[in-house]
């Protein structure tokens, strides 16, 4: 068989995966809205939560999109496309390619022609990733368990545990962007960026707040990270 | 009783979809073999791994101890099978659950999270697919150099307004981990390559300093 980067079997391959992710999606979406139905959470809630998670997942997802074409310069389409719609993660991807690469001779700058480096290189990148898929089913339930416990136990301090280990990740994202200020203006753009969009953020509580434009609560978010980026393209022009 | 129900459900259907995912995920590099009759050399695989599998592993354990009280049971099941937890699902959830006025951990928040971690995969997954198939037309557009600075600095603009809603809510567990956090990377800033496994160093500052406040009574 000839090898292909692009070949119509590795589409196929990516076609079946895509399908197995939007299939468990809607199955747990259908069980999810039942389950808030049974328990008469309001339809108006619901059906906010999809709309403002979908206006979310945008921006997002398409910089999930970008990580795509960058990998397919090197791996082809089909292979990036399957490893970000399942388990992926740009940062994963590109170390695990690069160092599988690497082990067996190839760079990562020109587009692969040996179908036993390309193999090396899928194997790498799913062995790499597959530990959540063992653990979880092994673990999730006796993790869900200890957290009920310390709940059930004292429901204040339940509550404050779980918003601490939210805020010390929080934390690491936050201090990350920080990382560059020592190299100069340039180094400050992410700090300026995050601010922006904390900005909006905080622009959109005082209209909901202040002005009741109740509206606002579900597309806060999305908007802060648009105007953000957006802005971030602005204050680049101007001190890059 | 209806909390057991559904709970003990999603456990049992999450193990399924999970081991499924799990095979399916040995089948494509095996098919992609048998396919193209190419079998890869152990020892490149093993030298391949070594390079990677102690810090994504060590990662796949801290990303499942903090993620998993946030995002309940059927957000991880889904979430740690569709992955891109951090930049996308894991905020996603908390700011629809902060939205809906439910808690982490109790069965509304475990629904509305399940809620949107499955339209959140809907949505990536069709924009990615949609993507590929245009990419011809949409590649010079996502890849120009107007818009890089926007793609560059997409974490700091999410965690901004993140940072707004929580950090504002409880700046007194939060000031100490983001202090240690900004001092920590201003002062060597390469650890920002290893910033998931900073994540458990903050959240362990966090828990502490919401102890300590919490039993004098200041929370």
């Amino acid at each position: 068989m000839n090898f292909n980067l692009n070949s119509g079997f590795l589409f196929l391959v990516a076609f079946i995966v895509v399908v197995f992710v939007l299939a468990q999606s809607f199955f747990f979406l259908i069980k999810a809205v039942r389950q808030a139905k049974k328990m008469k959470l309001s339809p108006d809630v619901v059906k906010s939560t999809i709309l403002s998670s979908a206006v979310f997942t945008i921006a997002p997802a398409i910089s999930i999109l970008l990580g795509v074409i960058s990998l397919s310069k090197f791996l082809g389409l089909p292979l990036p496309w399957i490893r970000l719609s399942i388990l992926g993660a740009l940062t994963y991807e590109l170390t695990a390619a690069a160092s599988a690469a690497a082990s067996v001779g190839v760079v990562v700058t020109e587009q692969i022609t040996d179908p036993k480096a390309f193999t090396t290189i899928v194997w790498v990148m799913t062995i790499g990733i597959i530990p959540s898929v063992v653990l979880i089913p092994l673990f999730l339930k006796k993790i869900q368990g200890g957290i009920v416990r310390v709940k059930n136990k004292d429901l204040k301090w339940g509550d404050l545990f779980i918003t601490a280990i939210f805020l010390g990740m929080i934390s690491a994202f936050l201090g990350v962007v920080f990382a560059e200020i020592r190299s100069g203006l340039q180094g400050w753009i992410p700090v300026f960026v995050l601010l922006f969009s904390a900005l909006i953020m905080m622009i959109c509580g005082l209209l909901l707040k202040k002005y009741k434009v109740k509206w606002i609560e579900d597309y806060a978010l999305p908007f802060s990270i648009l105007g953000a980026m957006a802005f971030s393209i602005f204050i680049t022009n101007l001190i890059g | 009783m209806k909390k057991v129900n559904y709970e003990e459900a999603v456990h049992v259907y999450g193990r399924i979809w999970m081991l499924s995912a799990f095979v399916m995920m040995l089948m494509i590099p095996t098919s992609i073999g048998v396919y193209y009759g190419a079998w890869p050399e152990l020892s490149g695989v093993v030298k391949g791994l070594l390079g990677v599998a102690p810090i994504f592993w060590t990662v796949a354990v801290i990303e499942i101890i903090t993620y998993t009280p946030m995002l309940g049971s059927g957000g991880s099941y889904l979430g740690f099978v569709t992955g891109n937890l951090t930049n996308l699902k894991v905020p996603c959830a908390l700011y629809a659950m902060e939205n809906a006025k439910v808690k982490q951990g109790t069965l509304e928040g475990e629904v509305i999270s399940t809620i949107a971690i499955a339209t959140s995969s809907i949505v990536t997954t069709i924009i990615i697919a949609v993507g590929v198939l245009m990419l011809t037309p949409l590649t010079p557009i996502l890849n120009s150099d107007f818009l890089k600075p926007a793609f560059d600095n997409i974490l700091p603009a999410l965690f901004g307004g993140l940072a707004v809603v929580y950090v504002s809510k409880n700046w007194k567990i939060a000031m100490a981990p983001l202090i240690f956090m900004i001092t920590l990377f201003v002062w060597i800033p390469s650890l920002a390559h290893s910033v998931s496994v900073l994540v458990p160093v903050g959240s362990l500052i966090a828990i502490v300093v919401a102890r300590l406040l919490y039993v004098k009574g200041h929370l």
